[in-house]
């Protein structure tokens, strides 16, 4: 029986000791890398809270998690996803209002000691304690990442963060969702001190005791007189930039609503009207200040409860998942293959791609990266564009100077191959065209280590193609990089029916430490991504020749949720390397995929896009628009014609659709789930759609084939639908869960 | 045959590859750069050149003459900046402009001893980047006004300075127990020597004419890294900028003497100039060195260091350490097929190599006979230190790589480098192949 209870206890994630006439609560949920929030743990804390209450010994109470490096992550997604109804949804976000409301109230002060993230619900824990102390480690992190997964705070977040650190500042917080450093929360004044780790709980425990004895009294008066103390301190307020902002923007009703709505503008500018999240939380942030805490408490449960079960959110949820579930597999179709160490990455080519790559990995692989170009001023090239990135985040302040200058230490080069013969990763990103790379896989492989990996970052050649002939072919695969790099989320792995396995497990290993989520797919031409965004360009090259004008076009698809438009899409890329890779789809699958003749025109005439500032937007420093003289190589030329912008946006979107149909049919994609993330994180696929197949489901295989079929009568056999699709409709089966 | 290893039969120090960066004259190329940078970039290229796995170095001992205020800790610094891993221990030496010398002979102790297999060692100087000092008084009153507690207290510690107290002071290339310069140092021992201007010039000629040879023919490929310059890394660094290729006697006898305009004979023509760089050896046993499959360029046969009076010639040490390393290595002149002689000032290297030829001097050494006359075709054959400059602490490592890169071409055995230092000091070390 004794057992028995040490058992439970041992099992419990909250503990209760007191210290020095200090309760503190201990937040260690067991088996769990992190501490998540549920209603259950909540009602468990309220338990320690009365009988802290109860106990005259104990004048105040410390909460503090047991975790390393993680105070609290947030709610328990699981949790959420279950919830169907948006009432029940409403009423999780009431009980832990009410619970964050009585521990806000509780007669003895409650300190948060904060290690680590405190994040969405976590935050809002902290928020409803007395005063926060947090340490200054890189890991300790504060925010209300809500948004992203299409949510908004409902414990109180969206009323409490801004009385305490003023609107304008929470509501960049809660509609960004990006989390902030300790040092940047102190300035805010979300936390009241930041001290080093080693400390925390003793300062938590000293502070809570001096606000519980009358000799520390929190006091956090922003705006002009936050300065300090005296005259001094008032001339030191008067100096603040931001006091004086506050004062115009938020501490006055016509402040406020201008505040506002200038908010509501830029998010509708970004969103499109296709996130609603960020909207309701802006609104739940309006009523409270305007009507009060109660009514901003009740807005803030009833939006919480609509989104829960919102499509979009449910979309982006089931991308979070989906990511996550990649983080944890290794590519290698046996489970049992481990990836093997890489101590150093060579990379052949040091251009936008190569110093890319060499970044990625010397930045957050953290390995030494050796970069090879053709002569000493283009390794200075490849160096300084390393470094500009590096200087960039140093900029931003999300490195120091010195880390910057540590990263940087571990980018070398040459314009010859030596330092390449001991590395374990070769990736090159030299020029588009098959016969060098195999010449560079050829040079490569004379020095290199019988394990030396070569990965090739082409966008469209075969792997295959490139191992033909290699003397261990083994050792090939495609590592397909977005540009740019240290900005794209996504790595698009290749690999062929003769890649080893530990290959594969190994090459994806190190994309993940590089930072990318990372979709293994088999061989092919274009593989995935290149093969899905041809047609979609095609169309769009289509579109124009049928007179379509070009902004119109660009923000019909920006409209339907795409980062940018495919025209502008075609400057940045390079007009030649576009109607280069179609046309090598072209030759690969035949008319279906049959390049635009618009595109060789421009090429023709030397207009490349951005790389030689003439393409179809202007590049001259001014505001960017349509360069008219392109107009002249189109058909229509200068008298465009006004086509309805969703039947534009359909017709791009459900090319690349289709085509990753076919893709998965055959066999080019391991799962829709890959397909999805694929085009999400690197096409840019609307996100609240869910992807490709997600779309696909949400239209029903039935519904999409009727669509396609009515293009293809309309517009020819480039519509002609997948099989995969008529198979599936024909089965009445979805993508996902049939 | 059986190896002849060094001293007393302990393990033989293999030097396994060498680099450098160009040396380039004080306030160009590298003008931005610190010595740190310069010796970190040579070290990442070194370990990476070499294909080396970084877990393997056991130790890094560097050093730099003149050393900043903010990095004094030399070795450690190269180690944390080059990316290397951190639990490589350094240790920082000095032996004024022998110091990568000595980095190098700890390594062949720590070696010998076997408590090392790998160590990387150099030097590097970057004399754009000299710490320039407060004088006393103001030093003073800084540290005074620091402990100041209040304003008026803080302000007080100015009062008792006087304008001239202002004036900032460059490091000194002068000898702190005489207060001779260097090149005043050279040119007594030129006139005591009877080294004439003619001879100093023609050494100086030789050094460039040489020098550039060796730059022509590719010599110097496998020595000198080229080095894109950071922060904009627009320029590359990646030949030598002091050697004058188009020199003529007539051009460097126009030239007026720079520390006794008039009776000197020493000149910046005949001097080694100011310059920026800095060089690095890897070192393994000889053993380590077969095992990861290293083809050694040589290895370190004996060494020795001696001293002078700074009062008497300065900078004749080298004549006194040479005849000490021969006898270790048990070698005569004869046996040396390659001389490398650090040249500070023509001058000296006239001095030393008449001292190495005096009965006299032999017989002040206590010793029955000189070392004898150095064939002067054998001697710093791709040039010295007056033409391809003199980055203090970095030109030890490139005297010996350089040693070993003309035994290589050259197909022959062994070498005696030579390094006159500040203090009186000399260091000799010999070189074999096989």
């Amino acid at each position: 029986m004794a057992v028995k209870i040490e058992e439970v206890q041992s099992r419990s994630a909250l503990t209760y000791r007191v210290e020095d006439g200090v309760a503190v609560i201990t937040f260690d949920q067991p088996d769990e890398r992190v501490n998540t929030l549920s209603p259950d743990v909540r009602a468990e804390f309220e338990r320690m809270l009365d009988r802290a209450r109860d106990d005259a010994a104990v004048k105040a109470v410390v909460f503090i998690s047991g975790k390393k490096d993680n105070f609290i992550a947030g709610a328990k997604i699981d949790y959420l996803q279950k919830l169907t109804i948006a009432e029940d949804a409403e009423k999780v976000s009431r009980d832990a209002q009410q619970g964050f409301g009585r521990l806000e109230a509780f007669p003895k002060p409650v300190v948060a000691a904060i290690h680590g993230s405190a994040l969405g619900g976590g935050l809002e824990w902290a928020l409803a304690c007395t005063y926060r102390v947090a340490t200054d480690s890189p890991k300790t992190s504060l925010g209300q990442p809500e948004v992203q997964l299409g949510l908004m705070p409902g414990a109180g977040g969206t009323q409490r963060l801004p009385r305490l650190i003023g609107a304008q500042a929470a509501l960049d917080l809660i509609l960004t969702g990006r989390a902030i450093r300790a040092q940047k929360a102190r300035k805010l004044g979300l936390v009241d001190e930041v001290v080093p780790p080693p400390i925390l709980l003793a300062v938590a425990k000293q502070r809570a005791l001096e606000i519980a004895s009358g000799k520390l009294t929190v006091n956090r008066k922003r705006g002009l007189v936050s300065g300090g103390k005296g005259v001094s301190g008032l001339l030191k307020g008067l100096a603040r930039k931001e006091a004086w902002a506050e004062l115009a923007l938020q501490d006055n009703p016509l402040g406020r609503k201008i505040l506002f709505d200038q908010a509501r503008k830029a998010l509708l500018k970004k969103t499109r009207g296709k996130y609603p999240a960020p909207e309701k939380a802006l609104e739940a942030m309006r009523v409270g200040l305007e009507s009060g805490m109660e009514n901003g408490l009740a807005t803030e449960s009833r939006f919480f409860g609509e989104l829960v079960v919102s499509d979009v959110s449910r979309r982006l949820v089931e991308i979070f998942f989906a990511t996550t579930e990649l983080k944890r597999e290794s590519g290698a179709s046996d489970p049992k293959v481990k990836p093997r160490p890489v101590k150093k990455v060579g990379v052949l080519g040091g251009g936008l791609m190569g110093s890319g790559i060499a970044y990625v990995t010397a930045a957050n692989v953290g390995v030494p990266v050796r970069i090879k170009e053709k002569d000493d001023p283009s390794v200075g090239r490849a160096f300084k564009a390393v470094r500009s990135v590096l200087d960039e985040r140093v900029k931003k302040r999300s490195i120091t100077a010195r880390e910057a200058t540590a990263k940087m230490a571990l980018v070398t080069g040459g314009a010859d191959l030596q330092g390449f013969g001991n590395a374990d990763l070769i990736i090159e990103a030299v020029f588009e065209d098959l016969r060098l790379k195999k010449d560079v896989l050829r040079d490569v492989e004379a020095i290199t280590r019988d394990d030396c990996i070569f990965a090739s970052n082409t966008s469209s050649l075969p792997i295959s193609q490139i191992a033909e002939g290699a003397k261990r072919p083994q050792n090939v695969i495609g590592m397909h990089y977005f540009s740019p790099v240290p900005k794209m989320p996504l790595l698009e792995i290749i690999t062929t029916p003769q890649t080893g396995d530990w290959v594969i497990a190994t090459c994806v290993d190190v994309g993940r430490k590089q930072g990318k989520t990372v979709i293994v797919v088999n061989d092919g031409v274009g593989f995935y991504t290149s093969r899905i965004i041809a047609p979609y360009m095609n169309e769009a090259a289509d579109l124009l020749a049928e007179g379509a004008d070009v902004e119109e076009l660009d923000k019909a698809l920006v409209d339907f949720g795409f980062p940018v438009g495919p025209i502008t899409l075609l400057d940045e890329v390079g007009i030649d390397v576009a109607a280069k890779v179609a046309k090598i789809l072209h030759e690969a699958f035949g008319d279906r995929l049959g390049a635009p003749e618009v595109l060789e025109k421009f090429v023709e005439e030397g207009r490349l896009g951005r790389k030689n500032q003439k393409g179809f937007y202007t590049y001259d420093g001014k505001k960017k628009r349509v360069d008219e003289s392109a107009y002249a190589l189109l058909p229509y030329g200068a008298d465009r014609k006004h086509f309805d912008p969703r039947e534009m946006a359909e017709r791009c979107t459900l090319q690349m659709v289709n085509e990753a149909i076919r893709c998965l049919g055959e066999n080019i994609l391991r799962s829709p789930r890959d397909g999805d993330i694929g085009a999400i994180f690197g096409l840019g696929f609307p996100a609240y759609l869910g992807g490709p197949f997600r779309y696909a489901d949400a239209l029903g295989p039935a519904a999409l084939l009727e669509i396609l079929d009515h293009w293809q009568q309309k517009l020819g056999s480039r519509f002609e639908p997948a099989p995969l699709l008529r198979d599936l409709a024909a089965k009445g089966k979805r993508f996902y869960g049939s | 045959m059986a190896k002849t290893q060094l001293m007393n039969g302990k393990r033989r120090a293999a030097i396994v590859k060498g680099l450098r960066t160009p040396f380039e004259k004080a306030g160009t190329v590298f003008s931005q750069l610190t010595a740190l940078d310069l010796g970190r970039i040579v070290v990442q290229e070194l370990v990476q050149r070499s294909e080396l796995d970084p877990e393997q170095i056991d130790e890094v001992i560097f050093g730099q003459v003149v050393p900043g205020v903010t990095a004094p800790s030399i070795a450690r610094e190269v180690v944390l900046a080059s990316g290397l891993p951190r639990s490589i221990q350094a240790h920082t030496v000095a032996r004024a402009c022998a110091t990568s010398i000595q980095a190098l002979t700890d390594a062949v102790n720590s070696i010998a001893v076997g408590v090392s297999d790998v160590a990387i060692v150099g030097g590097t100087e970057s004399m754009s980047d000299v710490p320039v000092y407060a004088s006393r008084p103001l030093a003073q009153a800084l540290v005074e006004a620091s402990r100041g507690k209040n304003l008026p207290e803080k302000l007080r510690a100015f009062q008792r300075l006087s304008p001239k107290d202002l004036v900032p002071i460059p490091p000194a290339i002068a000898e702190y127990s005489t207060g001779l310069t260097m090149g005043e140092s050279a040119e007594k021992m030129a006139m005591e020597n009877g080294i004439s201007r003619k001879e100093q010039d023609e050494i100086a000629l030789a050094s460039h004419q040489r020098a550039a040879r060796a730059w022509h023919e590719g010599r110097f490929n496998d020595q000198v890294i080229h080095v894109p310059v950071p922060p904009s890394f627009e320029k590359v660094a990646d030949k030598d900028n002091i050697i004058r290729e188009d020199t003529s006697l007539e051009a460097l006898s126009q030239l007026r003497p720079v520390f006794d305009r008039k009776y000197g004979s020493v000149t910046a023509g005949n001097s080694s100039p100011l310059t920026d760089g800095a060089a690095a050896l890897l070192v393994m046993s000889e053993e380590k060195a077969k095992a990861l499959g290293y083809e050694p360029l040589g290895f370190v046969r004996a060494y020795a260091y001696a001293a002078t009076d700074p009062a008497d010639q300065l900078l004749q040490g080298p004549a006194y350490a040479a005849p000490v390393a021969l006898e270790r290595a048990q070698m005569t002149l004869s046996d040396i097929d390659l001389f490398e002689m650090h040249e500070a000032f023509a001058s000296q290297v006239a001095s030393n190599l008449q001292a190495f030829a005096s009965l006299e001097f032999a017989k002040k050494m206590g010793r029955a006979a000189p070392l004898g006359e150095v064939d002067r075709s054998k001697l710093n054959v791709n040039g010295g230190s007056i033409a391809l400059g003199h980055p203090f602490a970095a030109t030890g490592a490139r005297v010996v790589r350089q040693a070993l890169g003309e035994l290589k071409r050259s197909n022959l055995n062994t070498a005696l480098c030579t390094v006159c230092a500040a203090g009186g000091l000399g260091a000799a070390i010999i070189l074999e192949r096989v």
